[in-house]
């Protein structure tokens, strides 16, 4: 028989196992690490969302649900999301997805065809080049800049050629870097969008954590609502990853594509994460402001700090992430990581993994508890002197 | 305000934390977060630092009962009055005035039961305004002042994740 290594798929062999890989291994096999590697809430779900789970399943509902979602869990979404002025119609432009990532994927398959270019600004979230690939699409990546707080500009895109995207992928708050974007930063992108006219996946499931000021979809900017499908979901905002639970908001046309793919593929999301989530938009939002505060906290004792040992670390506003420079004399973020982990046992992710441009610094999630937060930078504070006098 | 309540959290959380990372947190300087804190002293909104222990490990000996206090006021003598006398004793942990049932709820500790139903007997039950105690005695602590006794869970979170 064939090796069922040449069996695979093209598309398999050509799918890099992802940069984290090696730094999750690392910490795998060491004990007393102290992980700012951590990509999702150290929270649990809210307590009124688990017990709705629980609810769900004493009541018997295990069957599916429409492929769309539950109605009344899209009637939720739909008023939930005019916090951030998003009108949305539950019937026809909102489908709930197996976490944000499935509708990240529903969308790149339903408008990115072989040979189709889309836009994805470095540095980025790891699964979007490879989901334009698997649609046969071309990444043009577009390299944001430290100088610019690794914020989206006019120039970046032009520079990039992104003018000859079908899309362009938006991430703010972003994950690495936990830049935002203004209304006035985005009012830029979307000049250039229209102008080329491209559409936008905007993946805005960080909206809910924005410490200095309030979040801004670039759907709600003149001319957007109808080339921009918006992604979020509950993972983050409510700590719910494992429900794996995200949502899509978008042009009918857009949505009824997606759901077409979805009912194939998936058919419908976790029944009982949509009783959950339907409890989270219920009666959450308490709970979720006071995460937001802790990360708050965490997110201004972690920039000083770093700050402070002489690692540049700009103001990072959303997310719970914040993205320094390796320290003076190291230029090379993964050999940094690795030095780290293994001489201080601090697992953190070097940001050369999210894109070329996040090469020199580091992606540092504050999602741990403050005593956690405080070792490790007394750790890599350690680390840092150390190798200074050396 | 909000800058006092926020500090109000971060000593409740941890009151042993340094004025440095309690400043980190809140995004001001030292010196700020060092005068918020005296104004808080000064105020009496803080009064005192604590340590939360668990006894059962501490390996001494220790009992608490709860004990519920019925008094019968008269014109001379109120609530303040019996609760100045009742708080002068060093084996009153806590002393409140409650709704419901009966009139103050007090937490006393000792090094043993006959301890502390020696001093309830001997010294708060003959006070003249007591009518009534009812002593409940303690017999595990399973969460104190917001922390919780038991081994916390495990963090089972990927170690590292995208």
């Amino acid at each position: 028989m064939t090796e069922l290594t040449d069996r695979l798929s093209e598309r398999a062999r050509d799918t890099p196992p992802s940069g984290i890989r090696r730094f999750f291994e690392l910490a795998e096999e060491m004990d007393d690490i102290v992980s700012l590697g951590v990509g999702e809430p150290d929270f649990s779900a809210p307590w009124a969302a688990r017990t709705a789970a629980i609810d769900s399943l004493e009541r018997g509902r295990t069957s599916y649900t429409a492929n769309r979602g539950r109605r009344d869990l899209r009637e939720r979404i739909a008023s939930h999301v005019t916090r951030y002025d998003l009108s949305y119609d539950p019937d026809e432009e909102i489908l709930v997805t197996t976490g944000a990532s499935e509708a990240v994927d529903l969308a790149m398959r339903a408008l990115v065809d072989p040979g189709d270019a889309v836009a994805v600004p470095q540095p980025s979230y790891i699964s979007y080049g490879p989901t334009v690939s698997f649609s046969g699409g071309d990444v043009i990546s577009v390299e944001t800049h430290a100088e610019n707080d690794f914020v989206l500009t006019y120039e970046d895109l032009e520079r990039s050629g992104a003018a000859d995207a079908e899309a362009l992928v938006l991430c703010y708050p972003n994950n690495p870097t936990g830049a935002v974007m203004t209304r006035e930063e985005l009012a830029e992108v979307a000049e250039f969008v229209r102008e080329h006219d491209l559409l936008v996946l905007s993946d805005e499931i960080y909206a809910a954590l924005r410490y200095e000021d309030e979040h801004v979809s670039i759907a709600t900017l003149p001319g957007m609502r109808e080339r921009t499908v918006v992604f979020n979901g509950f993972s983050k905002a409510y700590a719910m990853t494992g429900m794996r639970l995200g949502y899509a908001l978008g042009p009918a046309e857009v949505i009824d594509a997606m759901n077409r793919i979805h009912q194939y593929t998936m058919l419908s999301a976790p029944t009982t994460a949509q009783f959950a989530a339907l409890e989270a938009l219920e009666s959450c939002d308490g709970a979720v402001e006071e995460m937001r505060q802790e990360f708050d906290r965490r997110r201004q004792f972690v920039i000083s700090r770093f700050n402070e040992i002489g690692m540049d670390c700009f103001e990072a506003k959303g997310a719970f992430y914040v993205f320094p420079k390796c320290p003076p004399g190291w230029e090379d973020d993964e050999a940094f990581a690795e030095a780290l982990i293994r001489e201080e046992r601090v697992a953190l992710v070097p940001g050369r993994v999210f894109g070329e441009s996040g090469e020199g610094h580091l992606r540092v999630s504050y999602a741990s508890g403050m005593s956690e937060l405080k070792t490790a930078m007394d750790r890599i504070e350690s680390f840092v002197t150390e190798r200074n006098r050396g | 305000m909000e800058a006092k309540r926020e500090l109000l959290d971060l000593l409740l959380s941890d009151a042993r934390q340094s004025t440095e990372d309690i400043a980190r947190q809140l995004g001001t300087d030292a010196a700020t977060a060092e005068n918020l804190i005296d104004e808080l002293e000064s105020e009496g909104a803080i009064r005192g630092y604590q340590a939360v222990v668990d006894w059962d490990r501490a390996d001494e000996d220790h009992v608490r009962a709860e004990v519920e206090l019925n008094v019968e006021l008269d014109r001379e003598t109120g609530y303040e009055e019996i609760a100045r006398r009742i708080a002068k004793y060093p084996e009153v942990s806590s002393l409140r005035l409650i709704s419901g049932s009966y009139d103050f709820a007090v937490d006393v500790e000792g090094e043993s039961m006959h301890d502390v139903s020696r001093f309830v007997s001997e010294q708060i039950a003959p006070i003249p305004e007591v009518t009534q105690t009812v002593t409940h005695f303690v017999m595990t602590t399973y969460k104190e002042r917001g922390v919780y006794f038991g081994d916390g869970d495990d963090d089972d979170r990927l170690a590292v994740s995208p």
